[in-house]
């Protein structure tokens, strides 16, 4: 497949108030890749994915510099739609979090705050969505039952599947197993494998099996720096940097 | 932020300034209905007058035996209140089991919402003729009644307010001292009651607030002679009871209708006062504790 | 002699007991009174009947009626401001000086003495904007009264919303606006709920703010508009017990009215806080 750039970061300086949380960051993120964000807690990794579907303009006391182009548009321009980018670009949290609604309304929410109510329209595409999700089978039959009464890990598939029923092009998986157990993470492992055939995908992970199970490239950060960034494989492999080489090994973290 | 979120921000800003309007409309109100008084009366003489006749010919507006009234009914009511309120929440915050404490704190929440019109009627219709016939009086209703009905009143609300503020005391503050071979009366008086002390006083502050501006119980139980108390078995006319029992025959925009107002004023500025303290007292409280203020 | 730590604790313990136990035994026996003394007035009669004979017989019927009115009226009044008094305070973070002052007012105004209200509703409602002694006027007044309580409630209810829930909705595309009212709201209703009911406890039992604003002291039909005077169950506890010349008949009456109400009162309190207990065991 030929390698084509979705995403690309160039110069990208963040703070919170005076600190500075992301330091000249370039990068290119590929399409039908999972791109995985590795490092140690608080090195920015999260706070850089929530900045390509622009999350950080919920946090005040913020200052972004540089650009993150989307298939060579500039999110951060002023004429960029917010809500247009966020159907773009889906999200899915550390945590589960499902609205207190029924499993029905947690999928259709998306399309219906967009002014979808063709009930034959929400109905396919919701069950689309979790079969995508490998959900259906479990849910199907109590699409009506409220979503908080699903275990962790059908709460976090819910939570994808109503991602993917906006039908969106790039992924951002923001730990998405941290809350789980081996069983459920492992599901949510093989379903971030299989949407790559559609989606974009970024995943943070504090697990570098995991990122060494799922993506194909790797980006280390440390200290809000982008220290590597390339072939997964490589980089588990054959670090170039020292500290990259400590972090994979064990030596720290 | 798109043009439909920043209309619905400005409209829910104006609406969230309501409290503020309407903080200050009664300032407003109060000031430029009361003022006339206090200008012909002058400042002093109608806080230090000790004469109210406000419908004689020529009328004496001095609200001095009105706040003697209240003050008088208010610490009385204090001396019930704080002993059994605060002790009530001591019992539930440190000797009262899960159980228990899941049974008393609604109940005392709910005895906080009887209206004061019942106990007004409670005093009137029972406590008042028991007092009257137990301590020899002429009348049952006056402020010893009065007190001891606003003191009862004021149980629950101070026992909530001292118990919330029991309740933010570090838990490691208490096993410090039990670590230390305390036991659970010595950790309460050394160090909780310490600890949760400024928290305690706002409520006792909140309480005499609370306490002076109640209106219906006084009106109906302390007897209403507006006169200087000489003992607290006499009866008396607090500033409240003043405002409820004269308005309604005071003509509008007459010198009475406007010295009431400045009543109003001065219970206003008074409770605002201590409202104000209290607030600052928790404020700090909580920053010692360190906590969001 | 040296004092046993031990035995102070003990004397000290049953000391506080003793404390409860007083508050407990006197708030309880003026419930127990006013329930004794107030079941023999209650017939069917002094529901739904209007009041008789100077106020000696009949019933209380409009009363009932008005104290409704005015609650409902309060309400419909305080319930808006006071939700979207905290949706701005929780969801839009405005500047300090905004907060501080927005904050600082709800404190104050919540201790205010409520005859004071009434003076404010007098000069402001019934002489300033002409609505005279009327349901509306009483409305407003008992309003501005308990919006302090919503407030606080709703700002309780909505800032317990988890940030992640709302994160979740701006993530699919939502504005801001909807993320309030399809996530934010349904989800704090249950606690915004509970304040309301809180509220209505207390508009129906407050007697001061509406003495100069909505009441009249005997009436012989019921409430028909909301520009008209109305009686009120507090205030017409008030009135049997100072006004009339039948004092013994009047207050067999003034007891049933103090035992609707605090019934009233009671029965809606204990519902607010039994839901607040349940939300609190649902969040835990």
């Amino acid at each position: 497949m030929l390698e084509e750039i979705r995403i690309k970061v160039e110069n990208i300086n963040f703070f919170y108030g005076l600190k500075h949380a992301l330091v000249d960051l370039n990068m290119d993120i590929y399409k039908n890749r999972v791109t995985a964000m590795i490092g140690p807690s608080g090195c920015g990794k999260s706070t850089f994915i929530r900045l390509i579907n622009r999350m950080n303009d919920l946090v005040s006391h913020t200052t972004l510099k540089g650009r993150i182009l989307l298939d060579g548009k500039n999110i951060f321009d002023p004429d960029v739609d917010v809500v247009e980018l966020r159907r773009k670009v889906g999200m899915v949290f550390q945590k589960p979090n499902p609205f207190p609604k029924s499993i029905f309304e947690n999928l259709v929410y998306g399309l219906q705050i967009k002014g979808v109510t063709d009930k034959k329209v929400l109905n396919e595409k919701t069950e689309t969505a979790l079969r995508k999700a490998a959900l259906w089978e479990e849910v199907k039959d109590r699409l009506n039952d409220s979503a908080l009464r699903l275990s962790g890990g059908q709460q976090q598939r819910l939570c994808i599947a109503r991602c993917l029923v906006v039908e969106p092009e790039v992924i951002l998986f923001d730990e998405p197993c941290a809350s789980l157990d081996p069983i459920s993470t492992r599901k949510i492992e093989d379903l971030i494998v299989e949407l790559k055939k559609d989606y974009t995908i970024l995943v943070v992970t504090h697990n570098m099996q995991q990122a060494a199970r799922i993506s194909t490239k790797t980006a280390f950060f440390l200290l809000g720096e982008l220290i590597e960034f390339g072939n997964t494989e490589d980089i588990f492999t054959n670090p170039k940097d020292k500290r990259t080489e400590d972090y994979v090994s064990g030596r720290f973290g | 932020m798109g043009i439909t979120d920043k209309i619905y921000k400005y409209i829910f800003m104006v609406i969230a300034f309501s409290s503020f309007i309407f903080l200050t409309g009664i300032i407003i109100v109060l000031f430029k209905e009361g003022l006339p008084v206090l200008s012909s009366t002058g400042i002093f003489s109608f806080l230090f007058g000790k004469s109210w006749y406000p419908t004689a010919t020529p009328p004496e507006f001095g609200i001095f035996p009105l706040i003697m009234g209240s003050l008088i009914v208010t610490l009385g009511a204090m001396v019930v209140a704080v002993p059994v309120g605060i002790g009530s929440a001591l019992y539930i915050h440190e000797i009262a089991g899960e159980k228990q404490k899941m049974f008393l704190k609604p109940v005392v929440e709910l005895l906080g919402a009887i209206p004061s019109i019942i106990f007004g009627f409670f005093g009137m219709v029972i406590v008042a003729p028991f007092l009257q016939n137990l301590f020899n009086l002429s009348t049952g209703q006056c402020a010893f009644t009065g007190a001891l009905i606003l003191g009862v009143m004021a149980i629950p609300v101070l026992c909530s307010i001292a118990e919330d503020a029991l309740s933010v005391v570090p838990k490691s503050y208490r096993e410090a001292s039990f670590a230390l071979g305390a036991n659970r009366w010595q950790t309460l008086w050394k160090v909780i009651m310490p600890a949760a002390g400024s928290g305690v006083s706002t409520a006792i502050i909140l309480g005499i607030s609370r306490v002076m501006g109640e209106t219906m119980t006084v009106l109906l139980v302390t007897g209403g002679a507006a006169m200087m108390p000489k003992s607290i078995f006499d009866p008396v006319r607090p500033m409240t009871s003043t405002i409820a029992a004269e308005m309604g025959e005071a003509a509008v925009g007459g010198e009475h209708y406007h010295a009431l107002f400045a009543i109003g004023l001065v219970l206003f500025l008074i409770t605002l006062l201590m409202n104000m303290i209290a607030e600052y007292i928790s404020r700090k409280y909580r920053m010692k504790l360190g906590m969001d203020v | 002699m040296k004092i046993n730590p031990e035995k102070t604790q003990k004397i000290g313990f049953v000391a506080l007991f003793i404390c409860i136990i007083i508050a407990l035994l006197v708030l309880g026996s003026i419930i127990y009174f006013v329930f004794s003394n107030g079941i023999t007035a209650f017939s069917w009669k002094f529901f739904t009947d209007i009041p008789r004979k100077s106020m000696t017989a009949g019933g209380v019927g409009p009363a009932i009626v008005g104290t409704l009115y005015l609650v409902l009226g309060s309400v419909l009044f305080a319930l808006p401001l006071g939700v979207i008094t905290a949706i701005y305070l929780c969801e839009y973070s405005p500047k300090n000086f905004t907060l501080n002052l927005i904050r600082m007012s709800i404190n104050n105004l919540a201790g205010v003495p409520s005859v004071v209200f009434g003076l404010f509703g007098l000069a402001v409602f019934v002489k300033l904007f002409g609505f005279h002694v009327s349901i509306l006027s009483g409305s407003l007044t008992l309003g501005i009264l308990i919006l302090p309580g919503i407030i606080s409630a709703s700002y309780e209810a909505i800032i317990a919303v988890p940030q992640s829930t709302r994160e979740a909705s701006y993530a699919l595309g939502a504005t801001q606006i909807q993320t309030i009212k399809k996530v934010v709201l349904p989800t704090a209703l249950p606690g915004i709920l509970t304040g309301m009911i809180l509220a209505v406890g207390r508009a129906a039992g407050e007697t001061a703010p509406i003495m100069f604003t909505a009441v009249t002291f005997y009436s012989r039909s019921f409430p028909s508009t909301i520009f008209g005077e109305t009686m009120a169950l507090p205030y017409h506890i008030y009135v049997l017990m100072t006004e009339g010349t039948h004092p013994e008949e009047q207050k067999v009456i003034a007891y049933g009215c103090a035992l609707i109400l605090l019934i009233l009162v009671l029965a809606v309190s204990s519902l607010a806080i039994y839901l607040r207990q349940s939300q609190r065991r649902k969040y835990a």
